[in-house]
Order: structure tokens, then C-alpha cells, then sequence
């Protein structure tokens, strides 16, 4: 779906025209590749690119909000093969905006990452697109063929002496390998199973050279950040969370979809432009950055606004700006068994604490669900997750640990009730008419 | 160096050293599954997880390098807590039947489970079970058991050198595995079953037949190939149960060759002999022990009075323990005859003479692993040698380069700079064409002889390789050192190495190939050498330990020469319906795990051991059998009073290295003429056949690497002999039909060859090793 | 079913070969392991699933273990170790997809078409499979046909419309 509504927009000015815009022609009238165009022209040096993308205070938008500047100014100066690879493989549960970047805009990705190769003196890029977008891949190539016939790509870009190719890779079915090592494996032909760091990317990273990975939406940025300036960039949103943010708002609200707006916009706001909740019920819960982040309570998160540090004190992440939205036909039980069977389907399963921990957290929530809970569970899953976090390869064991505990922090009455009464709190007619599958009359 | 304090306890470590390692240094145990000091790094069991001071969380030991100042507490609240957690994860799938596993009493996980684990798992949920999976007939499987820390599969990876083992799938439904219908086939392969922490790999000859606890241990060493590994030998009732490896970080590191780790299967054949026999009237009878020596004694006199003592010969085997050649020389020499060797394979003996002293690796084994440039010369290097193979393979990696000049083309599962592939009569000039390189590139004058060639791309990468390097080593296998020119050869790498300013030296085909020439089982004087003394054949023999038909250059030869004499007297373990047929006399000796001895291994090195087992039957150690031979024969100086003395009157004083050893030759004639047009034979001697023993060993048997011999060509021969692959061909040597054998593709073989195996019954009649074929369509 | 591409040769056809070749020269030339997830699906397009041949096959072409490229095949969840349906729909009934009707989709394919996740239809037509998110959880419910067609907004009549269209 195009665009439904934005304020302040950046990356999303040309996704206008929907389907129909994303090609060369479109992106240069646009004003596309001009950042590119005098980055090479004016001989810009790498530490003064890097500078201004400091100044901007971009922070990663992959889900753990690191500078991006800082992150590129880790690259060894010497090595003479270096990489920059893209991540697109946006499988965190609720996060659809890198999809859509690379279907209206994706050029905007090629130059970001063109650029990033000059700053870091990397020759050769990838971009690592999940292999359910099948589509959007195909159309990437196709971008990537425009961009190598006009100059953009290849030897000697724009004869400025600068060469540069970026290949797409395709992933096959496999959430790790949005973790960036595993992300890196899986380029190397293996298994996407994540790598202990240190070492990292920026010393051992694509093929054991200098890598430097960065989110779809943070490369994406980065063109917009040259032609307003850091500063300009940064004064978008709020200090120490620069811009604008692309928000997917999924779940219980009239009108899902990617909205772009400033860092530091108000939940209420967001969920306005969203049309609001769907069919005028309450607001129940919102996990605020993909299904990773420890879910809040609707009020909590009516009080907060739309960025790093608010999300963070109110107890959860921004991650990926994925905002799901729950109302009050939700069974939090339900809704967390299907959270914990994805982190057990997903691990990748080399560090013991996440491949046993994972699915045993799976199975304890299952069976709470289907009213074969024990009293004593609750605090077997919280025990189960502190074994598990903080002492694994990736992240991932956190991932599965926190919607666990955050779900049990804010719904205890809800889980007891279950165990207790072995069946939901919420009528199970109630949530099945939740879904908006069903219309009146349909089976 | 930095300086790192672990559990109060300072120490310097070398720069990226990892804590784990450090801590090893400190004799502080840190629990770990994962990590294997030969491996690479995975860090994905989790169970090294350790306080580091200002981290916030656990930090695994085995992947975290020390930085300066480092403070590591492996015993406190956190990292405890941390390694209790990581267990009680272990343990909720693992099917805990420690009393029925194979890996009970030597298991890493029962052992730290008691130190780390909780009495009672709060895990209720149902237990994953895993199938498991056929690894051949060498590792039995209990994959339920596997904690996957992938130790296996690393170890096929980088070790073996190709993944014969993955993880498959992910998440809880990891499982290792082969790939789909696959053995593991690797020459290696046994070490998984030491490498795996549990009882998911286990040793499917061992399986179930003793609980650890029960088994006696005694370190030996291996009768096979030169490397002379060395061993725990496990047993149970005097029979050997196990075979281990003794870590010997000069020699076998970690590691062991399924020949060595599995070939004591052979031990318990049904061929051992027992009780020593004789042949009465064409009966074969089994008499008391003073009965057959007194036989033997007469038989070999009465020959020496007869026809003189050159009319005996001796044929030792190699893989006899240095007091057994010793004694036995000594007899062959009290009786009169020179004629005595233990070089069976060779056929080239024209180096006798010239040699500067005895011919050995000429370096150490651990050196091997420091070469930075290495130049193979006919070799099955991976069957002939797997450990040296091995390290090369590990050198390669770190930026070694290694060469090989064969007359095959194997899979060395090494990274190879160049190789150059000829038939085996050419491999003297193609051999010569690298010296002539070499020289040209090094400024030097090569051998006059050279001066007509023209150097091959192939010799000259060879060339440009070695030359580029600053710790080079030319090493002749056992297939240069068997060649019918193996004296040009080995002076070709000799002039070769002068030119490097590097070694060469020979990869010892068999346990005493070093051993043989200090216990002077070799001609001396007018003695006929193992070759002549077939060819010319002798009233009377002495066999020791030796299959004369499948140990010998000319299995066929040896046969004929061994049914024409009066007299065969045959020291053995086993017996053969060979043996049957030629022998006088059969004495039963003690194979290696029965019997103290040494021997004397590629690099010189001594090794001594004792014996594992009590004698199977009237088995007797060869050393003493053969003392009371000398006696009975009334031969001077066979007082010896244990298997020690006899060691010290053949080795002389107590030194961990044997004297003597030289490469050097002198007088040697370059022979680069080569025999053309007729199809030569490039015979291997298949790892699984090479000595008796191992042909004994079962399950080695069933192994990938003992399949039938075949007739293997390039598909140029094949058309050119109009054979499909699968096909059978009529084999011929010197103008008759031989031997049926399926021929089969193998690309990698020259022109004009046909690769057809020795040491094996169906390829006996063919002769010798290095025979001229005839092929046909059968 | 597609039972009878077992049957068939291993060996890739001319033309996959040719696109395998295409995705090799993106990696460096010592790498063309990298190839080897793209491979598979070409593999895979060209034979209905994959047979652990054709993953040997895939393998040999590339110049790594066999072992190696079926870590690969089985690792990633969208290759198929088992013969499927002319038809595999993947239906994603992750939390975001379920809040907007992910699951009672599922449900109503499985009624549909009398099977549950992980079966095929006895015409062999249809394989049904429960997916992870797709990255498209703002147009749930949302299905993936044969892996490469997503399809947005399934609600009844739009599943019904997607089944008669699969003949
Ligand atoms: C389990 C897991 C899944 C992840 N998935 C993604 C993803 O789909 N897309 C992404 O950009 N980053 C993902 N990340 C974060 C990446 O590891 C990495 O931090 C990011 O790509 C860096 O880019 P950025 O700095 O531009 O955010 C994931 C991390 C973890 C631990
Ligand atoms: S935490 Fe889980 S997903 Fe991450 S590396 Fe370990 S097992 Fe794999
Ligand atoms: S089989 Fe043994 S060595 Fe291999 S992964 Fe499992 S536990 Fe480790
Ligand atoms: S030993 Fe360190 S993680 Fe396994
Ligand atoms: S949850 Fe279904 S596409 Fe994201």
C-alpha cells in the first residue's frame, strides 16, 4: 500500500505515485543521486561526510538505535577490501517499512549506500532482502541495472575516479539473519547463524574484510541528510534522536500502515493518523518496537512520544518502529504463545541457553493457554528467561525472553486468571470477532 | 604479553590469547564443551561463561581474548550462577541413561552435571528424541545424547578436511548428521567419538562391550605407518577392547587414523595362531613349542650345512619391533647368510652402499608443521600418511604451500600451490625438470644430466613455488621409495634440497622403516637383498611377521620363491592358507599389544613399550622365540634375559633419538630414461591392506577404504581399451590374463596408466607393483 | 504430487545453470559459495523441491560439501526437503497478521481445502504452510504463493478468488 499519511516527510516524498514511481527517471526528478552526484563532484573528504552524518544523529533504524556516524567512523582506515551491506530482511514481527522503501524508493537505498561506501572506502556493497519479498528483490535488480547503465554503479563513477557495485542477495526464510553476523553468514553461503562479536563487523566482517551494516531506512536517510545538512536533519526530531522515523502501525487500528513522522511525535498522534482504533474499541496494549520490545500497557503508552528515550524510560524499545497495536479483544496469553512460538521457531539454535530456553518458554506459555497451567508457572518462565538472557551468541534470546516478561509484568491477573480458570479472560467469541475477518454473515 | 588476573591469580599470557587458555595456564579449570584447542572457536555451548570485571554479562572463556589488566572471576555469584543455568539447559532434552551409555565414566557432561548441575530440573515438558544416524561401521550414533556443540563437525570440517558432518535444520531441531544416505568416510573419522563431550559418537566395535571403569590401560605405540603414534591400548580379561590416542603433540598430536585407532580388532582374529605347528607328511600337526623349535632349528641347519648358510634368506617384516629384527638378523647372520631385509616393497635397491647413513624424515614431525614450502613426491600421502597429511593440510591453511609430483591425482583435501601428475616412468625427469627450475631460479648449476630437458609448466610452478620459500622440504612417499627408479629419485630431491638450502627426507612407509636399517635387518656383504632373494630363490626362508604374497613388491614372485624352497619358517601371529601352503613350520609370535618392543619411527625417535596383554594361546614374543632359536642353534651372543637388553645391544645406549640417520647419497647415477609406450601399473597399497593385522580388523573391513581393488583410468585409457566404467577388464602382466577387475573412472590419472592395487588376493597375480600391463574388455 | 520429480536427473537444466552463473558473479571469485542460497531456489523452481541429489548437485557446482549446502537447505524454512503441491500458500499467522485475521485466514483455507498446515491435498494441487511474518503485516491477512507471489488483504473472498485462480 502507498503512503497513507505523513508529517514532515523525507523518505517517503517519493512514494506518491505508489508502484508507478520508484524507477531511475522518477527518483532523478525527484532530485535523486544529486547528493551522490556532489559528494564525488566537490571531492568531499571521507571525514567530513562522516562528520555531517554524526551531526545529523542518525541512529540506526535496523532496531538498536546506534549512531550511525560513530558506527561508520569505526572502519579501519587501511584495509584494502572493504564492504557495505544493507539489511533487508525485515522479519521482526510488525516491521513492514523496509519493504515498502524498496518498492516505491529504491533508489534512495542505492544512493545511501554508494555514499556510504565512499565514506568508508568500501569498493562493493550487498543488500540482503528476505526472501518473502520475492517481488521487491526482482525490482531491486532492476534498480540496480538502471543505476549501473547511468553511471551510478560500477568503475569510475561519474568520472570521479570512484568505483563502487552493490549486488542483492536474497535470504530464504530465516529471521536471524536480520542479526547482522548471521546476516553476514548467510551472504557467505552458510547457515545464518550469528557470530560471537568481538570481533565485529567493522574489523571482521563480509568474508573477514571491514564491513559496515546498516538498516534499509537508515541508508535511505542518508541522501536527505546531505541535502538539508545534519544539523537541519537533527533539528527534525528531537536532540539525540535525529529526523524523522518511519512508523508501521499494525494490529487493532482502522488503518494500518508506514507513516513517517518526527522523532518525539506523540504516540496519540501516530495513532491517530492510523485512523485510529479499529471499530472505536479500547486500547488495550501497544508493543512499540517490533515484537522483540517489552509490550506497554495502552496508558503507559499514551503518555509517550514517538522516539528513542521516551520509549526507552517507559520501559520498552523503539527497535524498528514497528508499533503493534492491541485492543481489548486480545487474550495476552494467546497473543504471547504466538510471540514465543515465533522466537522457538526462529533460533537458530547453536547456543544451548536459546535453543532449549526458547522452545521450553514456547511450551509453558502453550500449555498456560490451553489450561494446563500450574501455579508455579509464572515463576518458572521468569527463572527460564533470566537463564537465558545476557548469556547467548545474538540477541535473540533476549528477544524471546522479553515479550515473557514484560507480558507477565503487565498482565499478571490476566496469566493467573488463565491458570486459574484454565480459559481466557477475554470470551473467545469476543476475540474472534476481533480480527475483522469476519464480517456479519461470513462463516 | 599482557597481564591478567583470574580468580586473584596473576599472569602474563601472549597478546590474543583467550582467557579459557589462559586459564589453562593457571591449572584453572574453567568447564567448557565447545572449545577444542585444534578447533575453531564456536562458543555455542556456553558453558565457559565467566565473570569479567566492568562487564555487565557473563563472558564465554573460550572466545574472549585477554586486553591488559583483565580481571576474570570463573567462581563467582555471576559467573556460577551463569555455568548453572547453562547445565540445567543441557539437561532438560538430554535423555540422562548414563547407566546404559557407552560414554558412562568418561562422560564431560555427567561429570560436570554433578559440579554444576541442580539435583531436580523443573523441566516437565515431554524430552526431544533425535534419530540416529548410520555413520559407517566405525561410529555408532545416540544422537539424542548430542548437546550439539558441533565439536564433530568442525572436526570433518577443518580437520579431516571436508564436511562430511553438518548441523542440519535450526533452532531445537538442530541435529548433526551426514548428508542424506552418507557415511563418514573419512581416514580420520574415529576422532569424533574422542572429540564428542557425551555419548552421541561412540566407537561401534567397542560398543557395549565393557563399562570404562573396567578396563587396564597400558601406552604403546602403533605398528602401522612411520609416524608411530602413540597409544593407550585398553584392556579387559587380557583382551584389548580400545584403542585411544596418547596426546603426543610431536608425533600424533590429539589425534589417531581409524587403522591405528580401530586395527586391534585384528588382535582377536580367528586367523591368530595359537599354538605353534608343523608340517608332517603334508599334514599340518600343532605341536608343543619345543617340538617346533627343535624342527625349525634342524630344518634351517640342515639347509646351512647342505647348501651353505647364503641359501637361507629372511624376509622381516617392517612392522616387527626393532628387537625382533635384531634377533632376527642376528640369526640369519649366525647361520651364514647376509641375505636378510625388511624393505619388502622396494624394488630399487641400487642406493645400497652409497648411502651416507640411515635414511629417515630428516627433520622432526613437528617440524613438518613449521614448512613453509613442501614438495610431495610420490605419494598416496592421505592413505600412506593421514597425520602428516593432516598437519599439512593445517599448514596450508595458514599460508603454507604445499606441491605434490605423483603419478595419481587423489584428493589431498589440502590446498595444493601445484601438483604435476605423470606415469610412474616419468616422474624421474618430471622430477628432474623442478630441480632444473629450482637451480635456474636460485642461480645455481644444476647436475649435468639435466641439461637436455625442457621444463613443464606443471614442474615450473613447482619450481616458482619452492623457490619463494625459506623452510622448504622435499618428502619422497612411500610410492617414490618403492619406484623402480626410487634411487634417481631420491637424489634428484637430495639435489633439490641442496639447491633450496632446505631438507628432504622419506615419509616411513611401516613402524620400523627407520628401525629396520638400526637393527641392521638389511644385506650386507653378498646377501641378497628382498627383491634378489625372491628372484634367486633361496633353499630356505625365514619369515618374520611378514604376508610375503600382499607385504612384497611381487606378490607373485614371493609366492613362487616361498613354494620352491625346502624349508619356510614362518613367525607369525596369524596364518593364511598361503602360509599353509609354503611353510615348514609355523611359530606363533605375539603381535605388538602382546609383546614389549620399539620402534623406531620416521624421525628416528625410539619408542619403547610394554606389553597390554598376556599372549594369546602358546603366543610367544617374537624376541624371545627367536632367542631360543639362537640357542637351540647354538649361535653366539643370544643371552639375552629380557626384550631391554636385547634393545640395548641393537640401539646402543638409552637416547631418545637413534644415531646415524643420513639422507646423504653418493654414486648414485641419475636414471631419467624412461620405459614408453607400454600401459605401466601405478600401484597404491590401499590403507586398510597394509600390513597383516590391519587386513585383519572387521570393522576397518567394512570401511570405504577397503573396497575391492578395480582397475582405475583416465577416460582416454578407457576408450582407448573400448571399456565402459563398471565394466570388466581382463588384466594382464607379461603376456597373459591375470586377473578380472571392474574398471572404473579416474580422471586424475596420467596417460598410459591403469591404477590397480597391491596387497590385495585379486590382484596378487599380477606381480609386481610396478608391472606393464596388458587390458582388455573382458 | 510432485513424487515424479524424483525421478528425474539431478543435473540442472542448461538454463538454471546459466542462472546460477549469473548470481555466482556477484560474490568475488573465490566466494561462489555465496551463490549458493540463490542457487538452491533455482534448483528448487526447476524441480518442484529439492531432492537431496539436486542439493548435491547444487553443491558440486559450487565447489562445496554436500553437507554444507543441506545445512543450507534445511536451515532456511522456505526451501522444500519434500516433494509439495503445484501450489504452496504460506500463510503468515504471526501476532500483527493474527490481530488483523492472519490465523482465522489459515483456518479457512484449511476448511477449504480439507487439509491442515504441512499436507498437501490428495489432487496434489495444494500444499498448505504456516509462515512467519513476512514483513508485510500492514496488509494482513497476507499469504505467499509458491514463495514468490505475495498476496495481500486475504480476507474470504479474496482467498476464494486466489484458490479458483490456481487451477
Ligand atoms: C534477532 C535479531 C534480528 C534483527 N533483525 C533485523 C532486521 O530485520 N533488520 C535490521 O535492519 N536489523 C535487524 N537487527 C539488528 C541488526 O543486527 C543490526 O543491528 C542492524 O542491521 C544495524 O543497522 P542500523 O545500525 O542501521 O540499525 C536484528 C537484530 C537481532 C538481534
Ligand atoms: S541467541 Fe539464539 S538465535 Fe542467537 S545465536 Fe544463539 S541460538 Fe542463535
Ligand atoms: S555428536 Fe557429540 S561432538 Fe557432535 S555435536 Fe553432538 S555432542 Fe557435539
Ligand atoms: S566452551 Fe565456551 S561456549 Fe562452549
Ligand atoms: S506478522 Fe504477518 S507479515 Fe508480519
Amino acid at each position: 500500500m502507498a503512503l497513507i499519511d505523513t508529517i514532515n516527510p523525507l523518505l517517503t516524498t517519493g512514494w506518491a505515485k505508489g508502484d508507478a514511481g520508484w524507477s531511475l527517471k522518477d527518483y532523478e526528478a525527484r532530485g535523486g543521486y544529486k547528493q551522490l552526484r556532489r559528494v564525488l563532484e566537490s571531492k568531499m573528504s571521507q571525514d567530513d561526510l562522516i562528520a555531517e552524518v554524526k551531526k545529523s544523529v542518525l541512529r540506526g533504524r535496523g532496531g538498536a538505535g546506534f549512531p550511525t556516524g560513530l558506527k561508520w567512523s569505526f572502519m579501519p582506515k587501511a584495509a584494502p577490501v572493504k564492504y557495505v551491506v544493507c539489511n533487508t530482511d525485515e522479519g521482526e514481527p510488525g516491521t513492514f517499512k523496509d519493504r515498502d522503501l524498496m518498492r516505491f524508493d529504491p533508489h534512495s537505498v542505492i544512493e545511501g549506500m554508494i555514499i556510504a561506501g565512499y565514506a568508508v572506502g568500501a569498493k562493493a556493497g550487498y543488500n540482503y532482502i528476505h526472501g518473502e519479498i520475492f517481488e521487491t528483490y526482482q525490482r531491486f535488480e532492476e534498480a540496480l541495472d538502471q543505476a549501473r547503465a547511468a553511471g551510478y554503479l560500477g568503475d569510475n563513477i561519474l568520472g570521479s575516479g570512484f568505483s563502487f557495485d552493490l549486488f542483492a542477495h536474497h535470504g530464504w526464510g530465516a529471521y536471524i539473519c536480520g542479526e547482522e553476523t548471521g546476516l553476514l553468514e548467510s551472504i557467505e553461503g552458510k547457515k545464518g547463524q550469528p557470530r560471537f562479536k568481538p570481533p565485529f563487523p567493522a574489523n571482521f566482517g563480509l568474508y573477514g574484510k571491514p564491513t559496515t551494516i546498516n538498516n534499509t531506512e537508515t541508508f535511505a536517510a542518508i541522501p536527505f541528510i546531505l541535502g538539508m545538512g545534519g544539523e537541519a536533519y537533527l533539528n527534525l526530531g528531537k536532540p539525540n534522536n535525529g529526523g524523522t522515523k518511519l512508523f508501521s502501525v499494525s494490529g487493532h487500528v482502522n488503518r494500518p500502515g508506514n507513516f513517517e513522522v518526527p522523532m518525539g511525535t506523540p504516540f496519540a498522534k501516530l495513532l491517530e493518523m492510523a485512523g485510529g482504533m479499529r471499530g472505536g474499541r479500547k486500547l488495550k496494549a501497544v508493543i512499540p518496537g517490533g515484537s522483540s520490545a517489552p509490550v506497554l500497557p495502552g496508558d503507559v503508552i499514551m503518555d509517550c512520544t514517538m522516539d528513542y528515550d521516551s520509549i526507552a524510560k517507559a520501559g520498552s524499545m523503539l527497535g524498528s518502529g514497528a508499533v503493534i497495536v492491541m485492543d481489548e479483544t486480545v487474550c495476552m496469553v494467546k497473543a504471547l504463545e504466538r510471540l514465543s512460538y515465533f522466537y522457538y521457531e526462529e533460533s537458530c539454535g547453536q547456543c544451548t541457553p536459546c535453543r532449549e530456553g526458547s522452545g521450553w518458554l514456547y511450551r509453558v506459555v502453550h500449555r498456560i493457554e490451553h489450561g494446563e497451567g500450574r501455579p508455579e508457572d509464572l515463576d518458572l518462565l521468569n527463572r527460564v528467561t533470566d537463564n537465558m538472557m545476557g548469556k547467548t551468541i545474538c540477541a535473540l534470546a533476549d528477544a524471546a525472553a522479553f515479550p515473557v516478561r514484560s507480558f507477565i509484568k503487565h498482565f499478571q491477573g490476566e496469566f493467573e486468571y488463565h491458570i486459574e480458570n484454565k480459559k481466557c479472560l477475554v470470551d473467545p467469541e469476543v476475540q474472534r470477532m476481533g480480527s475483522g475477518f469476519f464480517k456479519a454473515g461470513n462463516v | 604479553m599482557v597481564e591478567i588476573e583470574i580468580d586473584g591469580k596473576t599472569l602474563q599470557v601472549e597478546d590474543g590469547s583467550t582467557v579459557i587458555e589462559a586459564a589453562h595456564k593457571l591449572g584453572t579449570y574453567i568447564p567448557h564443551f565447545c572449545y577444542h584447542k585444534k578447533l575453531s572457536i564456536a562458543a555455542n555451548c556456553r558453558m565457559c561463561l565467566v565473570q569479567v570485571e566492568k562487564a555487565p554479562k557473563p563472558m564465554p572463556a573460550c572466545a574472549t581474548t585477554v586486553t591488559n589488566g583483565m580481571k576474570v572471576f570463573t567462581h563467582s555469584d555471576l559467573a556460577v550462577k551463569a555455568q548453572k543455568a547453562v547445565m540445567e539447559f543441557l539437561l532438560i532434552n538430554h535423555p540422562l541413561d548414563c547407566p546404559i551409555c557407552d560414554q558412562g565414566g568418561e562422560c564431560q557432561l555427567q561429570d560436570l552435571a554433578v559440579g554444576y548441575g541442580e539435583s531436580a530440573s523443573k523441566y516437565e515438558e515431554e524430552k526431544r528424541v533425535v534419530p540416529d544416524k548410520d555413520l559407517g561401521p566405525l561410529v555408532a550414533t545416540d544422537m539424542t545424547r548430542c548437546i550439539n556443540c558441533t565439536r564433530c563437525v568442525r572436526f570433518t570440517a577443518e580437520i579431516a578436511g571436508f564436511q562430511e558432518l553438518g548441523q542440519s535444520y535450526r533452532g531445537e531441531r538442530a541435529e548433526v548428521m551426514p548428508f542424506i544416505g552418507k557415511t563418514v568416510d573419512t581416514e580420520l573419522s574415529g576422532n569424533i567419538i574422542d572429540l564428542c563431550p557425551v555419548g552421541a559418537l561412540t566407537s561401534k566395535p567397542f560398543r557395549f562391550s565393557a563399562r570404562t571403569w573396567e578396563l587396564s590401560r597400558r601406552k604403546s605405540v602403533s605398528p602401522h605407518d612411520g609416524l608411530g603414534s602413540n597409544l593407550i591400548v585398553q584392556t579387559k580379561h587380557d583382551k584389548v577392547l580400545r584403542v585411544l590416542p596418547l596426546e603426543n603433540e610431536d608425533i600424533n598430536e590429539c589425534w589417531l587414523s581409524d587403522k591405528e585407532r580401530f586395527s586391534y580388532q585384528g588382535l582377536g582374529s580367528a586367523d591368530r595362531l595359537t599354538k605353534p605347528m608343523v608340517k608332517q607328511g603334508g599334514e599340518w600337526k600343532e605341536v608343543d613349542w619345543n617340538v617346533a623349535l627343535d624342527y625349525a632349528a634342524h630344518a634351517l641347519r640342515d639347509v646351512a650345512t647342505t647348501h651353505g648358510g647364503a641359501a637361507i634368506g629372511g624376509l622381516l617384516s617392517p612392522h616387527s619391533t626393532v628387537e625382533e629384527l635384531y634377533l632376527a638378523q642376528k640369526l640369519l647372520r649366525g647361520l651364514g647368510s647376509d641375505s636378510v631385509d625388511f624393505r619388502l616393497r622396494q624394488s630399487d635397491f641400487s642406493a645400497d652402499g652409497k648411502r651416507a647413513g640411515i635414511p629417515s624424515l630428516g627433520m622432526k614431525i613437528a617440524d613438518i608443521s613449521g614448512l613453509d614450502r613442501v614438495l610431495v613426491v610420490g605419494s598416496f600421502l592421505r592413505k600412506d600418511h593421514p597425520l602428516i597429511a593432516q598437519r599439512l593440510r593445517q599448514s596450508a591453511k595458514k599460508g603454507a604451500q604445499v606441491c605434490i609430483l605423483h603419478s595419481a591425482n587423489d584428493e589431498l583435501l589440502i590446498n595444493l600451490t601445484a601438483r604435476a601428475v605423470a606415469a610412474p616412468s616419468q616422474l624421474p625427469a618430471l622430477l628432474a625438470q623442478v630441480v632444473k627450475a629450482v637451480c635456474a631460479l636460485k642461480g645455481a648449476s644444476a647436475d649435468a644430466a639435466l641439461s637436455a630437458l625442457t621444463v613443464s609448466a606443471e614442474a615450473q610452478a613447482i619450481a616458482q613455488s619452492l623457490a619463494s620459500g625459506s623452510n622448504t622440504a622435499v618428502l619422497l612417499g612411500n610410492f617414490a621409495q618403492q619406484h623402480p627408479q626410487a634411487a634417481t629419485l631420491q637424489a634428484l630431491a637430495g639435489q633439490l634440497a641442496k639447491a633450496l638450502g632446505g631438507k628432504f627426507g622419506f615419509l616411513g612407509e611401516a613402524a620400523n622403516s627407520v628401525g629396520g636399517y638400526v637393527a641392521k635387518a638389511v644385506p650386507s656383504g653378498s646377501g641378497l637383498n628382498a627383491a634378489a632373494m625372491l628372484k634367486d630363490s633361496r633353499q630356505a626362508y625365514v619369515v618374520l611377521g611378514a604376508e610375503p604374497e600382499l607385504d612384497c613388491a611381487d606378490g607373485a614372485l614371493a609366492l613362487a620363491a616361498l613354494k620352491k624352497s625346502a624349508v619356510t619358517v614362518v613367525l607369525t601371529p596369524f596364518k593364511s592358507p598361503a602360509m599353509l601352503d609354503y611353510a615348514a613350520v609355523l611359530l606363533p609370535v605375539a603381535p605388538f599389544s602382546e609383546t614389549s618392543g620399539s620402534f623406531v619411527n620416521t624421525e628416528g625417535r625410539v619408542q619403547s613399550f610394554y606389553a597390554a596383554a598376556k599372549p594369546l594361546g602358546e603366543a610367544r614374543p617374537g624376541w624371545k622365540v627367536l632367542r631360543v632359536l639362537g640357542n637351540l642353534l647354538a649361535i653366539n651372543g643370544f643371552e639375552f634375559n629380557s626384550s631391554e637388553d636385547v634393545r640395548s645391544e641393537a640401539l646402543g645406549a638409552q637416547a631418545e633419538f637413534v644415531s646415524g640417520l643420513d639422507n646423504g647419497l653418493e654414486g648414485v647415477r641419475l636414471d631419467l630414461s624412461a620405459a614408453g609406450g607400454a600401459v605401466e601399473r601405478v600401484a597404491d597399497v590401499p590403507i586398510h591392506f597394509a600390513d597383516a593385522l590391519v587386513r585383519r580388523a572387521p570393522a576397518l573391513q567394512k570401511a570405504a577404504d577397503s573396497a575391492v581393488p578395480t582397475a582405475r583410468m583416465n577416460s582416454a585409457m578407457l576408450k582407448k581399451f573400448g571399456l565402459d566404467a563398471g565394466q570388466l577388464a581382463k588384466v594382464g602382466a607379461g603376456g597373459t590374463a591375470k586377473a578380472n577387475l571392474v574398471a572404473q573412472l579416474d580422471a586424475g590419472l596420467p596417460d598410459g596408466v591403469v591404477r590397480i592395487s597391491a596387497a590385495h588376493a585379486t590382484t596378487l597375480a599380477l606381480g609386481p607393483m610396478s608391472a606393464v600391463l596388458s587390458v582388455e574388455k573382458a | 504430487m510432485n513424487t515424479q520429480n524424483t525421478m528425474l536427473s539431478p543435473e540442472l537444466s542448461p538454463e538454471s545453470l546459466k542462472k546460477i552463473d549469473r548470481e555466482v558473479a556477484k560474490y568475488p571469485a573465490d566466494q561462489k559459495q555465496s551463490a549458493v542460497m540463490a542457487a538452491l531456489v533455482i534448483a528448487q523452481d526447476e524441480k518442484g523441491w529439492l531432492p537431496k541429489e539436486t542439493i548435491a548437485a547444487v553443491a558440486t557446482y559450487l565447489g562445496m560439501a554436500p553437507m554444507a549446502a543441506y545445512e543450507v537447505a534445511s536451515f532456511y524454512n522456505m526451501y522444500d526437503l519434500h516433494p509439495v503441491g503445484k501450489y504452496k500458500i504460506t500463510v503468515c499467522t504471526n501476532l500483527p497478521c493474527a490481530l488483523s485475521g492472519g490465523v482465522h485466514a489459515a483456518d479457512y483455507v484449511k476448511h477449504k481445502l480439507g487439509v491442515d498446515f504441512n499436507e498437501t491435498t490428495a489432487d496434489g494441487k495444494f500444499t498448505l504452510k504456516e509462515g512467519e511474518c513476512m514483513g508485510a503485516c500492514g496488509d494482513a491477512p497476507v499469504m505467499l504463493v509458491n514463495n514468490k507471489r505475495m498476496c495481500s488483504f486475504m480476507l474470504p473472498e479474496q482467498i476464494d478468488a486466489l484458490l479458483a485462480e490456481c487451477k
